[in-house]
């Protein structure tokens, strides 16, 4: 399994996925400059890490979303490689059109940085079969623009077609219906403002992240 | 040749950065303001003849996000 971590100026998590990629799979990701424009050969899983890419300006994502290595990228998600945006990557990947909607300012305003109840949604995607749909799990957010935003045909749309992967349990940041984590149509893009990579080891207060790099990277028990 | 972008939110897209800004200036004590929505303005420096749909790329591509806001394009 070669994975790669697309890193932008501003990233901060990229270690982090790192870690956890590293964890599940036993080899280290590429790490990958946003000034690329392709990505390794044989790159069969790419993350898109948390942080504040280009310092947030403009509008969180936006500018990572344009840069060059974005192109290659969306080009190996439409191929069906899987892609997995976390927290900025999720911001990423909704100004880069890859996932329907907006990430917008909280509706408190406030930065929000704790450990969160997550219902699972849909269990039967490539990054959530290792769980029990309606499980509920527990993994931390850290983010200022998390507050999920799309029409409600567009709601309405994605729900029917089971692309909400996680729900908050409880009032986080103002997202429509709660959302905390959305799937492309095929089922191979997933964007989620929880932090999974946080909660892979005991010593990080919990594990609940870890099933879902075991189950995308294909290494489930 | 100057050309001045207006990025505003959709009517109904909720404005969390609005509304903390009515309730700063109820108080400071500015009564009878009704609603408050906050955007962006953006100058833009482009050369003499940039075609008016290249202006709108530019804002369709990058400038707004359409998927919540509007834009408005007037030369300076």
């Amino acid at each position: 399994m070669k994975t790669a971590v697309i890193v932008f100026p501003g990233s901060n998590c990229d270690r982090d996925m790192a870690v956890a990629l590293e964890t599940v799979t036993g080899r280290a990701p590429a790490m990958v400059w946003h000034r690329e424009t392709e990505l390794p050969d044989g790159t069969d899983f790419i993350a898109l890490p948390g942080g504040f890419s280009y310092g947030d300006y403009l509008r969180s994502g936006a500018m990572a979303a344009r840069s060059p290595i974005l192109r290659a990228v969306a080009d190996a998600a439409a191929r069906g490689v899987p892609l997995l945006g976390i927290c900025n990557g999720f911001q990423v990947l909704t100004e880069a059109g890859l996932l329907p909607g907006a990430l917008m300012r909280n509706a408190g305003l406030n930065f929000v940085c704790r450990t969160v109840p997550l219902k699972v949604e849909n269990s039967q995607s490539l990054f959530t079969a290792g769980y029990n749909a309606g499980e509920e799990i527990h993994i931390p957010v850290a983010h200022h623009d998390g507050n999920y935003f799309a029409d409600a045909d567009t709601l309405d749309r994605i729900e029917g077609e089971g692309r909400v992967a996680f729900r908050y349990l409880d009032s986080v940041n103002g997202s429509a219906r709660d959302i905390a984590g959305v799937l492309n149509d095929a089922g191979n893009v997933l964007g989620m403002m929880p932090h999974p990579e946080r909660a892979i080891d005991r010593a990080h207060g919990g594990t609940d992240g870890l099933r879902l790099f075991e189950a995308a990277l294909g290494v489930l028990a | 040749m100057k050309v001045n972008v207006y990025v505003t939110l959709k009517p109904g897209v909720l404005d969390p950065q609005g509304k903390a800004i009515h309730h700063a200036l109820e108080g400071l004590g500015f009564t009878g303001v009704a609603d408050v929505r906050a955007g962006r303005f953006i100058e833009l420096d482009v050369a003499d003849g940039t075609s008016d749909a290249d202006l709108d790329a530019m804002c369709a591509k990058l400038l707004a996000n359409t998927v919540i806001e509007n834009y408005r394009i007037e030369h300076a």
